[in-house]
């Protein structure tokens, strides 16, 4: 019997590739290996309306499609290694995974802080359901919610820990909250309406250390501020998970290297021909912008890479004639953005972090608005609270 | 034919899913979605796009 296709990450962006797999006519078995022991789910929830309800996998699983009814799932296991020669995967149970093609959808785990006291209980990261749930639990009412890293995710946190009544201070190393992706006048804004909100932040400041006997009480801060903490959140970015993809020349520096293709590129810049990579872990030039490999962790990209990964899986398995012409395509996505934090609806197109200026251009800014970044001359970006058309009106402007 | 459901509960009126399916779904003039219920099966693989992209995974394809 012909080898499977081998998926590891059973995230949405491997989710995807295998759903497409199947409507680009590849018949042929699948295997998905997820080291959470959980179908894949939807992400974003678990800062927002999720988590400010009731946490669970049925509220944010993905509905299942009947064409990926056959694909066999290998939970609760990770993939240790990989070997490229001989095309094979190993599992943490010790079971050997034969491939004919490989694709590594490991995404992202939380960086976090490193301080004397980190053996303390109560500090947590937002990534896996699991973490929502042991996150959700503590969001009571009059808790001292103390955040570290004021980016999306952790203003997220903000907004809806506010909402279930924590007390909920934002410490933050840059002078407005999510400064390097909105611009000034923009992360000033939502920072101002943060605040009428009830929410404080300590800006250009980080956490010097953590104070507590096994539980936190408290959080000293690096202008000597001692503030009291029952739950510790930790939004400071994110690592690769690309570890046990080492031993095979693979260019994985910040994420897996990949070509437009999404095969992954070894380290002498030649791609390897049968394993490719998809979602957060893979960096890629797009040239919407420019030549620079970039990871990107907006939620379109795993389902526009995972797509892009299987029209090309699928024609070399099903040895299609237009194979070459397949590879050769074009491949520029465009980046898509949104967050939600109290009634504040923000979407967003394009990078808008590679901009060196915004310009508003529709709206209030006390109210709805819509703001263009640029580099340079370029328009990288635009971003929009409310104002819905204007904002999709753009999609046309960055090709 | 194919049966589109969109929870308006979850729905944000992101507009997201217009661009994928044109013909099934499209924002108003106050910027709130508005969509056509049945389709011909020659729409499944825009709405199957469309369920791909919304952010709050509010639209199903009833069989
Ligand atoms: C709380 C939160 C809120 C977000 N909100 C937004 C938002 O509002 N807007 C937006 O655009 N984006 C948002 N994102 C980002 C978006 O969710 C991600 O871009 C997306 O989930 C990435 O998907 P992925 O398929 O690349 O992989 P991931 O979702 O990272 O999944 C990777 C999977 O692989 C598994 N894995 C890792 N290593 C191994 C191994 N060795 N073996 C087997 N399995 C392994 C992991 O356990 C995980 O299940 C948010 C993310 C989070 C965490
Ligand atoms: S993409 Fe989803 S949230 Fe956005 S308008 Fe369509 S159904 Fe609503």
């Amino acid at each position: 019997m012909a080898h499977p296709v081998v998926i590891v990450g059973a995230s949405m962006g491997g989710l995807r590739c295998a759903e497409a797999l199947r409507r680009f006519g590849y018949l042929g078995p699948i295997t998905i290996i997820g080291e959470e022991p959980w179908k894949p789910y939807n992400r974003p929830p678990l800062s927002k309306e999720v988590l400010a309800k009731e946490v669970s996998h049925s509220a944010v699983a993905f509905e299942e499609r009947s064409a990926t009814a056959d694909v066999n799932w290998v939970l609760g296991t990770k993939a240790i290694s990989l070997d490229v020669e001989h095309n094979t995967v190993t599992d943490s149970e010790g079971e050997t995974h034969p491939y004919a093609a490989l694709v590594i959808a490991t995404g992202l785990r939380p960086k976090r802080i490193v301080v004397r006291n980190s053996e303390l209980s109560n500090r947590f990261a937002l990534r896996t359901l699991d973490d929502a749930m042991a996150l959700r639990e503590q969001l009571q009412p009059g808790k001292n919610v103390v955040i570290v890293g004021g980016g999306f995710i952790g203003c997220e946190v903000a907004a809806t820990a506010k909402k279930l009544g924590a007390n909920v201070t934002v410490i933050h190393n840059a002078a407005h909250p999510m400064l390097r992706q909105l611009g000034e006048e923009l992360a000033s804004q939502l920072q101002l309406r943060h605040e009428a909100e009830g929410v404080r932040f300590m800006l250009k400041r980080s956490v010097e250390d953590l104070i507590g006997e096994t539980k936190i009480t408290g959080v000293k801060v690096d202008d000597g501020t001692v503030l009291d903490c029952d739950v510790l959140v930790e939004a400071v970015g994110s690592i690769a998970n690309v570890e046990w993809l080492s031993n095979n020349n693979i260019d994985r520096n910040d994420g897996v290297l990949v070509d437009s293709a999404m095969r992954v590129m070894r380290k002498d810049d030649s791609p390897i021909k049968n394993v490719f990579a998809i979602g957060d872990v893979a960096r890629f030039a797009n040239p919407i912008f420019d030549h620079v490999p970039r990871r990107v962790e907006h939620w379109n990209m795993p389902t526009e890479t995972a797509k892009r990964a299987a029209s090309v899986i699928a024609a070399m398995l099903n040895q299609a004639p237009n194979y070459p012409a397949i590879l050769d395509d074009d491949f520029r996505p465009l980046p898509s953005f949104w967050s939600d934090q109290y009634e504040n609806h923000l979407l967003a197109f394009g990078l808008t972090s590679l901009a060196d200026r915004a310009e508003l251009v529709a709206g209030e800014i006390s109210g709805e608005c819509v703001f263009e970044y640029y580099r340079e001359d370029q328009l990288v970006g635009v971003c929009g609270i409310g104002m819905r058309s204007v904002v999709q009106g753009y999609r046309s402007k960055f090709i | 034919m194919i049966k589109i459901e969109v929870d308006m509960t979850k729905c944000q009126h992101y507009g997201q899913c217009v661009f994928e399916a044109p013909n099934i779904f499209r924002l108003n003039s106050d910027d709130k979605l508005e969509y056509t219920a049945e389709a011909d099966d020659s729409e499944r693989a825009n709405v199957e796009a469309a369920v791909d992209v919304c952010p709050m995974q509010a639209i199903r394809i009833v069989e």
